[in-house]
């Protein structure tokens, strides 16, 4: 810790007014950043009408009318949802489980093949998935799982970033003497991973669970490849779709409720979970 | 201990099998959902395989024809442009700030309230669904839209703006777009790299009368250099993957004249078109691409991780 003396420095800007300036530009970027929610929230509240005759500040009357319509309306968005729910919910599961299963492998035991093993992880862990999207899309074609929510979960068991965020973690929070206790007290192997270590990871998969189940919540262009069917297909897409769909037909308040259908729930998990999450971001990234 | 030294040592050996057994879910599914349609994708760069209205043409083997043509006809250059200058275009911005609110978060001397508040509002953006977030500026920034009309009344402009026909205006929103989405992560990361830095540093200086200034330039940032190439590097790569922003504001066209279309809109554009040797040559140059990058970050950074499993392994035996 930094001790909080404060020396008189002769030449710089004085502290207030560096506070001042400090608070100002982080004022205009909050504004910055909440602004277009802002906006958005009150046009999903106003109508059609209201939203052609001009631009106001004040919220309308109109968010429950136009969210019946969007449920009752062409464009399957509760479909929509469900299935990014469900795409997101299996995937940040089977993600963070195997994950921590992988890294849990590699800080316990000692085998042959360990470092190479791990090397190879981390070395592939920037490469972006879209490089093989080609190759991805005719293994789906050829095992027939297009239109299917499989090749969109069971890929997200090996997560390099996961692995490797879990493995930072179980340096500082898992020592090896609370796996030898286990043993000798009889437990086996798999049982030691499910009943004494994943409990100790907690925080950490809390972490992974909500970026995993965020990211796929999010994701846009793999679905977009693997999914055609219009019953099949997530938020995301419909988004899309409803951009690619001619403009001027759409009710516009029903178009914001859309929008503020695949952004307001994330805000609203965020919110309650940001202190785990802000605090965790830095975590994993690099050693400091 | 009942055991005997010999049955302990046979003990041992059972455990680390359950190694190789706790890999096996990760390790296959790796081979079969990443290792094996990266080989294919190489495979399919090296054939003519494309729809030519309904007439399906090929696959006939071409060797390298289709890295030669990608080059030849200027897109992988030009849509390599695009996406850098829009990559740039929102880096700059985003370092600037972070570096700016990382140092005033991490700094001890200005007490900021609301810390907490502030990080959390800052870090919102990238939790966002991109998709979602360019339809949103896709209806804000339209001709008809919020912000031509707050423009307008504040007479900054006599007559609605259409950023989507002009380079600078759709650039510039996808760019500003990945600023706001991205600002909050890199503060987070450059703060805790700042707060990892040895207080007695700071003091010191403080002591011998550096301003401010001084301290940021002389001590935080050159030691700050390690994290700041990982920064870079890191949203390098991710700026190569941009792709939901562009795509769905300008939906999928890269307007205005193709000038905001990104590499992997482009490679999205011949995966619809089933154009799969194109999609493959350029699949291949990304993968290099990101190879070499994914390279430096890992010599940087994640090499000291290997080395500490490494030795451990040594001090043990």
């Amino acid at each position: 810790m930094r001790q909080d003396k404060e020396y008189d420095v002769e030449g710089g800007l004085g502290l207030t007014v560096r506070r001042i300036i400090a608070y100002v530009v982080l004022i205009l970027l909050t504004f910055l950043c909440l602004f277009w929610f802002y906006i958005l929230f009150v046009n999903s509240s106003r109508t059609h009408s209201q939203l052609s005759s001009g631009f106001t500040m004040i919220p309308g009357t109109a968010l429950v009318k136009n969210f019946t319509a969007v449920m009752n309306g062409t464009q399957p968005i509760a479909r929509g949802m469900l299935n990014s729910f469900i795409i997101a919910a299996c995937a940040s599961v089977l993600s963070v489980y195997f994950s921590t299963m992988t890294a849990y492998a590699i800080h316990v035991y000692d085998f042959k093949f360990k470092t190479a093993i791990f090397t190879f992880i981390l070395a592939v862990m920037m490469i972006p998935t879209q490089v093989t999207a080609l190759g991805f899309i005719k293994l789906v074609q050829g095992i027939k799982l297009e239109d299917s929510f499989i090749p969109l979960i069971i890929p997200a068991i090996a997560a390099p970033a996961t692995f490797y965020y879990m493995k930072q973690y179980m340096e500082s929070a898992l020592p090896h003497a609370i796996v030898e206790a286990a043993r000798i007290d009889g437990a086996n192997e798999v049982r030691t991973f499910n009943t004494i270590s994943l409990p100790m990871m907690k925080p950490a998969i809390a972490v992974q669970m909500i970026f995993t189940f965020v990211f796929n919540w999010n994701n846009y262009f793999t679905p977009a490849l693997i999914l055609h069917d219009e019953k099949k297909k997530t938020l995301p897409i419909l988004i899309a779709q409803l951009r690619s769909a001619d403009f001027l037909k759409f009710d516009m308040g029903q178009v914001y409720v859309t929008i503020a259908f695949s952004i307001f729930p994330v805000i609203i998990v965020y919110l309650c979970l940001s202190r785990f999450i802000v605090g965790g971001v830095a975590l994993g990234s690099v050693k400091g | 201990m009942a055991n005997t030294p010999k049955k302990g040592k046979s003990q041992v050996v059972s455990y680390n099998k359950w190694g190789y057994i706790f890999l096996i879910p990760f390790i296959v599914v790796y081979l079969v959902f990443q290792m094996i349609p990266l080989i294919t994708t190489i495979y399919n760069s090296l054939f003519e395989n494309y729809l030519s209205g309904i007439k399906q043409i090929g696959p006939n083997f071409i060797g390298f024809h289709n890295y030669k043509e990608i080059i030849a006809n200027g897109d992988l250059i030009t849509y390599a442009k695009n996406t850098l200058i829009m990559w740039v275009l929102g880096f700059v911005p985003q370092i600037f700030f972070s570096l700016l609110l990382g140092a005033w978060f991490a700094d001890s001397r200005l007490r900021i309230r609301c810390a907490a508040f502030f990080k959390t509002v800052i870090y919102l953006p990238n939790l966002i669904m991109a998709a979602a977030f360019a339809m949103l500026f896709f209806t804000l920034f339209a001709e008809t839209g919020p912000v031509n009309a707050i423009l307008m009344n504040m007479g900054a402009i006599s007559e609605p703006y259409s950023f989507l026909s002009h380079a600078a205006g759709s650039r510039g929103l996808v760019a500003f777009m990945n600023f706001l989405m991205w600002f909050g992560n890199t503060t987070i990361l450059l703060m805790a790299g700042m707060m990892g830095i040895d207080g007695s540093l700071f003091e010191a200086a403080q002591v011998d009368g550096a301003t401010s200034t001084q301290v940021f330039f002389r001590i935080t940032l050159p030691l700050l250099r390690p994290i700041l190439l990982y920064v870079m590097i890191t949203s390098l790569i991710g700026g190569l993957q941009m792709f939901d922003v562009p795509q769905v504001l300008t939906n999928g066209e890269g307007t205005p004249m193709r000038q905001s279309m990104t590499l992997i809109m482009y490679l999205n554009k011949h995966l619809y078109s089933k154009n799969y040797g194109m999609a493959g040559a350029l699949s291949v140059f990304l993968f290099i691409i990101t190879g070499i990058l994914s390279f430096i970050v890992y010599k940087f950074s994640v090499e000291d991780n290997v080395d500490e499993v490494k030795r451990r392994d040594r001090n043990k035996k």
